[in-house]
């Protein structure tokens, strides 16, 4: 098949069939080989001293490689047309407010003149969240840890299946959930905080009710879940040979969990926390429920108040006209960076004790 | 440091399967013992017993009893963590852990041990590291991660780690299974400088090696699969390998078996 003279005249090059065929596109052999009645099927002939069979020029491979390709630029394309939504839609906005976007406390885009800051927005945003991950987190690694390496395995199962279950609850009923019934609790144990632990800045004076707390709390219950889930398979993947090593230096279960399992799941626990952590930056309408919607930076974590970008966008969007959805789309930018910036941290964490996991795989 | 092993009818389970039964046999201080015998045949089993970390695996229990220097390891009082930090133990696969350095690695039962003294770790790594052949190799890197060693170099590591703690009795299953015949080589001088402190067991499959280390050899074998193993006969390595007392023990090590 090397030398079969129509592919060569073809292929235009006057070199043998093998050396050329690499150098055609794909198609142009295919469609030669259809014109030609030729199958062109590698081990034809084999046998006939033609040389090495010619290299498939389409098939499964090349298809599969095309479409797993298509599938990639996909993405790229769908967040530049959202990233070019946003920007030719926030800047028009931008642009017609009076006041400072980044400092200026209320959000007022409906009026004339405009104005609008986003500075009390994203400090909700980020201080909700993080005290949500402070308090999920322990417990979250805590559950994990109990279910792979304490409690018995038909126990373990369940437990996880319940915990996953807590997963698939949509979000507006822990919403409805931490608004009517939760925030008597939270209310009870914010004057509490506040009557014992008020030198603490945070635990300021009330009125208590619709608090960053509150909000919080539902967020951290929201987070634990998918914390809980990829820690748990995180710690479940522990070589076995790392934790018998531990146990035979006399680690007992505690030991062997801080000397072989934790340091292994490290960088898998920093992902699971990124994730939960970007459940909570995002999560729009427990925290629209939840929290007071003021547009004031305050530390008291207890008093009504508090607001995040996500749920400003729920509550204020269906009165907003052309510039209010303007403004609502750069404090999505907004989010989009604030986002951006813990993913990027969260590489940079892992990427630093590269040489030590990636050995560990 | 080194002391006597001394196991009295032991037997172990896994669940409901009874891997070996009746296992007698004394391992005297200051000697290297192997324990040779087919797949299967209970030769790791009777191993991970010495050290407790047979129990580690999911209703695994054992019978019997296991003294060392007269003391029972199995008694209801005796603390299984010490019972490990006595009887160091090396794997078949070298498991140096993974996240850290060749120093911590070293130094990890020290730690576990709540030696805390930068000075006291410097020294028993040293020691340690030096004892395992290891240290001219490695004390530019110290710092650099275990897992980057090559795999001679990582079982080395773990023999370091192992012995860093001091034991009184080392258990190695099948060190050098996983390991080129130089690497392999470099265990068994490694073996032969360690028996002047402890007391050493090892189980193998290759019967060369058994030869050149070991004092005196155990052979575990099974009637058929499902069966217990038991131990068939127990003298010095010599005997076993040019005279032995069964004629299995002999079917076994001259490739007769089976």
């Amino acid at each position: 098949m090397g030398d079969t003279p129509q592919r060569s005249a073809h292929a235009g090059t006057g070199g043998t069939g093998v050396a050329t065929s690499h150098e055609q596109p794909a198609g142009a052999s295919a469609r030669a080989a259809e014109r030609f009645g030729n199958p062109g099927r590698p081990g034809g002939d084999l046998g006939g001293g033609g040389g090495l069979p010619r290299a498939r020029a389409f098939g499964a491979e090349r298809a599969f490689r095309g479409l797993t390709m298509a599938a990639g630029t996909t993405v790229l394309v769908i967040i530049a047309a959202i990233a070019i939504f946003l920007i030719a839609k926030a800047v028009p906005a931008l642009r017609a407010n009076t006041e400072s976007f980044w400092t200026f406390e209320g959000w007022f885009p409906n009026d004339d003149p405009p104005k609008f800051g986003i500075g009390a927005l994203a400090f909700g945003t980020v201080l909700s969240s993080l005290l949500a991950l402070f308090m999920a987190v322990p417990v979250a690694l805590g559950i994990a840890l109990y279910l792979t390496h304490y409690a018995p395995r038909r126990l373990g199962n369940g437990l996880g299946f319940l915990i996953d279950l807590l997963a698939a609850v949509p979000s507006v009923v822990f919403g409805l959930w931490g608004r009517d019934y939760f925030a008597g609790p939270v209310a009870d144990l914010s004057a509490w905080l506040h009557t014992y632990f008020g030198w603490i800045p945070i635990f300021g004076d009330g009125p208590y009710g619709s608090s960053i707390l509150l909000g919080s709390v539902v967020l951290a219950i929201m987070v634990l879940p998918i914390v809980t889930s990829l820690s748990r398979e995180v710690f479940r993947q522990t070589p076995t040979a790392n934790e018998e090593a531990a146990l035979a230096l006399g680690a007992t279960r505690w030991e062997m969990i801080r000397t072989a399992v934790l340091p292994y799941g490290r960088p898998g626990v920093i992902a699971a926390v990124m994730l939960g952590l970007g459940r909570a930056l995002g999560e729009t309408i427990a925290l629209a429920l939840t929290l007071g919607s003021t547009y004031a930076i305050s530390f008291n974590i207890l008093a009504s108040g508090g607001n995040s970008i996500a749920a400003n966008i729920a509550n204020r969007f269906a009165e907003a006209n052309d510039t209010g959805r303007g403004a609502l789309i750069a404090s999505g930018l907004v989010l989009f960076a604030i986002t951006l910036i813990v993913n990027i941290t969260a590489r940079a964490i892992i990427y630093r004790r590269r040489e030590f996991t990636e050995s560990a795989a | 440091m080194a002391k006597r092993v001394e196991a009295a009818n032991v037997t172990a389970y896994y669940g409901g399967f009874k891997a070996i039964e009746n296992i007698n046999l004394t391992v005297e201080p200051k000697t290297v013992t192997a324990l040779i015998g087919p797949s299967g045949c209970g030769k790791s089993t009777f191993l991970r017993s010495i050290n407790r970390m047979h129990e580690v695996l999911p209703g695994a229990r054992v019978e019997g009893n296991l003294t060392i220097d007269g003391q029972d390891i199995y008694d209801r009082d005796v603390d299984v963590t010490a019972v490990r930090r006595m009887i160091g133990m090396v794997f078949q696969r070298p498991n140096p852990f993974p996240t850290m350095s060749i120093f911590e690695n070293v130094v990890a039962g020290l730690r576990l041990n709540g030696v805390r003294r930068k000075s006291i770790l410097e020294e028993s790594a040293e020691k340690a590291l030096r004892s395992a052949n290891l240290w001219d190799e490695v004390k530019d890197r110290l710092g650099k991660p275990g897992a980057g060693l090559s795999g001679g170099q990582q079982q080395r590591l773990c023999i370091a780690r192992t012995i860093a703690v001091e034991p009184q009795v080392v258990l190695m299953d099948e060190p050098c299974s996983a390991l080129d015949p130089i690497s392999t080589l470099a265990i068994e001088d490694l073996m032969f400088q360690l028996k002047d402190k402890f007391t050493i067991i090892i189980v193998t499959h290759n019967m060369q090696q058994a030869a050149r280390v070991s004092d005196r050899t155990a052979f575990f074998s099974i009637e058929k699969t499902g069966d217990p193993g038991r131990l068939i006969e127990y003298d010095n390595t010599q005997k076993i390998f040019s005279n032995p007392a069964q004629k299995k023990t002999e079917d076994y090590i001259t490739g007769r078996f089976g």
